[in-house]
């Protein structure tokens, strides 16, 4: 195949490209001062607001008797049930979904294009805004989802924020409302690096539709499709807005997810490292993701 | 080949108008899965104070009215009195965290990949960390330590966070539009005497201007769309919109349609934004796409 796996995330996309001219010229000491100069404000900003939380969250995590009162909440074990479902459900079914539509808004029509700007418009809006429009939207009997289901169709529309399933599925369906579009826009980006001429001969081959898609465009996306979903993971386990502002952990709690039941515990019942305990059992499956991620851009989109 | 040529071109057809009328009915769910929670924004905000919309599910309001819109802008609405300075608060928020974070991610990204800094890759990967542990799961111990550096209820305790979780992403997206731009052109203003500093400024910030225009939008997305930063970490002293609508949301006596109204003026900002700097957001992906 001529092309490489694009390896990229956010908007751009890494093409497989040339390799520098070696490092030609000598460092000289006026070159690396100007550089750690260049660097200084970063590097400030990383210690005093990363490594020093992350002290702190692990020295406050330390003490195992947290633990042993997470497990006797009973609030704990449901919360992390709806954590792995929030994530695993939003985050597969969004970057599935985002990939199909991106094949979608590549039809050459002019109305689709339009609709590409509507449709990406959850992402530049603010999201407590527009998560509390979806609390009122679907508020028990009075809101604009029931009375729509009531007036076109004569259903009774449930009382969403009644029962657990149903409130996390108002939750997720929010969080894809919110970022799908983002995520549809990269791949979209990613697609139109795709030369057409593979897919000319694909055809000549025989693969058109689905067979094309598996064959073809998801071999070629799938580098990216993997980093992608490995930061939604990073992202979505700290989404904090949409089950806070949307269900509001409720009914009794029960739609909890690690990010609001961790601020729950610091800010409502007074115990801040017990929130921190809470978030942190999380750890088993941030380690993982982030080493596979590191080097990830490490041997692909990084290597300058 | 036994399908008479005509056959064919007849079938072909048919597929192509069943994939016209599927696309427009996917199109149709897009526009309605999309629309209908700004519908809602909408529809509570032109509802007058004491109207019949809000909780009662109505689709239409008999007597749209721009009072909530109003009440807003002269601030007699309810919980948003001193609704221009909970905005103004936001912008600075919002402005700050973007300036900053273009500023901080480009100087970095250009000493990691155009000064040659050995080991520069390793700070690349440690503004991945920053992303190991979630931004909501370190809201404990930012409280903390804004307490500690003297920050805490100061506008710049929540820019310096959003910075801090907006610059990774920077650096990264900086580095991968870096490459397209030949390191010649560096060599060569150096040659003729350049300080970095000022390839940096003529050379370095010009040519990328795309890509800071798409690091810009990240990170003054990331700010407006923050509220669990904003709640904690500031005080009702130093209210922002986001902030009031956040804690009133259960609150069914507030008067809504100024809320909504108050809503609809705040998410406006950003695509004001994205709308000027769409160009720059086209080309940039075009640049990409077209290849080195």
């Amino acid at each position: 195949m001529s092309t490489q796996p694009l390896a990229a995330m956010g908007p751009p996309v890494a093409l497989k490209e040339p390799r520098r001219p070696s490092r030609h010229g000598r460092l000289r000491a006026a070159e690396v001062r100007w550089g750690l100069a260049f660097i200084a404000p970063y590097v400030a900003v990383f210690l005093a607001f990363v490594v020093h939380p992350y002290a702190y969250v692990l020295w406050m995590a330390a003490d195992p008797s947290l633990y042993a009162d997470l497990i006797d909440d009973r609030l704990f074990l449901p919360t992390l049930v709806n954590t792995l479902l929030f994530v695993g459900l939003g985050v597969n079914l969004k970057m599935f979904l985002a990939l199909l539509l991106s094949g979608f808004f590549l039809r050459p029509r002019r109305w689709i294009r339009i609709l590409l700007a509507i449709y990406v418009l959850p992402w530049a809006l603010a999201a407590a805004q527009t998560c509390l429009s979806f609390h009122w939207m679907l508020i028990g009997e009075q809101g604009l989802v029931d009375g729509l289901l009531l007036q076109l169709f004569g259903i009774e529309g449930p009382i969403w924020f009644n029962g657990r399933w149903l409130g996390l599925g108002c939750d997720i369906a929010v969080y894809l409302w919110k970022w799908m579009p983002f995520w549809t826009l990269i791949f979209l980006a990613a697609r139109l690096t795709i030369p057409r001429d593979i897919y000319d001969s694909a055809k000549v081959d025989g693969a058109t539709g689905v067979r094309q898609f598996v064959h073809v465009t998801f071999p070629l996306l799938a580098n990216l499709y993997l980093i992608c979903t490995l930061l939604s993971v990073l992202w979505a386990l700290g989404d904090f807005t949409t089950v806070y502002l949307v269900s509001n952990g409720g009914p009794a709690g029960l739609t909890n997810v690690l990010a609001t039941l961790g601020y729950h515990y610091a800010f409502n019942f007074g115990r801040p490292a017990l929130g921190v305990a809470a978030v942190m059992s999380a750890l088993p499956v941030l380690i993982p993701v982030i080493i596979v991620l590191m080097r990830r851009f490490q041997t692909s989109a990084l290597q300058l | 080949m036994s399908r008479a040529p005509g056959n064919l071109a007849l079938g072909l057809r048919h597929r192509q108008r069943l994939i016209e009328i599927g696309s427009i009915a996917l199109g149709a769910v897009l526009l309605i899965w999309t629309l209908l929670p700004i519908y809602n924004l909408l529809l509570i905000a032109l509802d007058p104070e004491e109207g019949e919309i809000e909780f009662t599910g109505n689709l239409w309001t008999s007597e749209p009215t721009l009072d909530g819109f109003i009440d807003v802008i002269t601030q007699k609405a309810r919980y948003l009195e001193d609704f221009w300075q909970q905005f103004g608060n936001s912008v600075f928020i919002g402005l700050l965290t973007m300036v900053l974070t273009v500023l901080v991610g480009s100087l970095a990204s250009f000493a990691v990949s155009r000064l040659r800094l050995a080991r520069g890759s390793l700070l690349t990967n440690a503004a991945l960390l920053t992303y190991a542990i979630p931004a909501a799961f370190l809201i404990v111990p930012y409280y903390r330590i804004m307490h500690e550096y003297g920050l805490y209820d100061n506008l710049w305790a929540v820019v310096l966070a959003q910075v801090t979780f907006a610059t990774p992403f920077a650096i990264l997206i900086l580095q991968l539009y870096g490459r397209l731009i030949p390191l010649e052109l560096d060599d060569s203003a150096r040659v003729d005497g350049a300080s970095p500093l000022q390839v940096y400024m003529r050379i370095y910030l010009p040519l990328m201007v795309p890509a800071l225009a798409v690091v810009a939008i990240y990170a003054l997305l990331l700010a407006w769309n923050d509220y669990l930063y904003q709640a904690v970490l500031l005080s009702p002293r130093n209210m922002t919109v986001s902030m009031v609508q956040g804690q009133l949301f259960l609150d069914v006596d507030a008067e809504w349609n100024a809320m909504m109204a108050a809503a609809i003026l705040y998410v406006l900002p950003p695509l004001a934004v994205l709308f000027v700097l769409r160009r720059y957001v086209a080309a940039s992906l075009a640049m990409v796409s077209s290849g080195p």
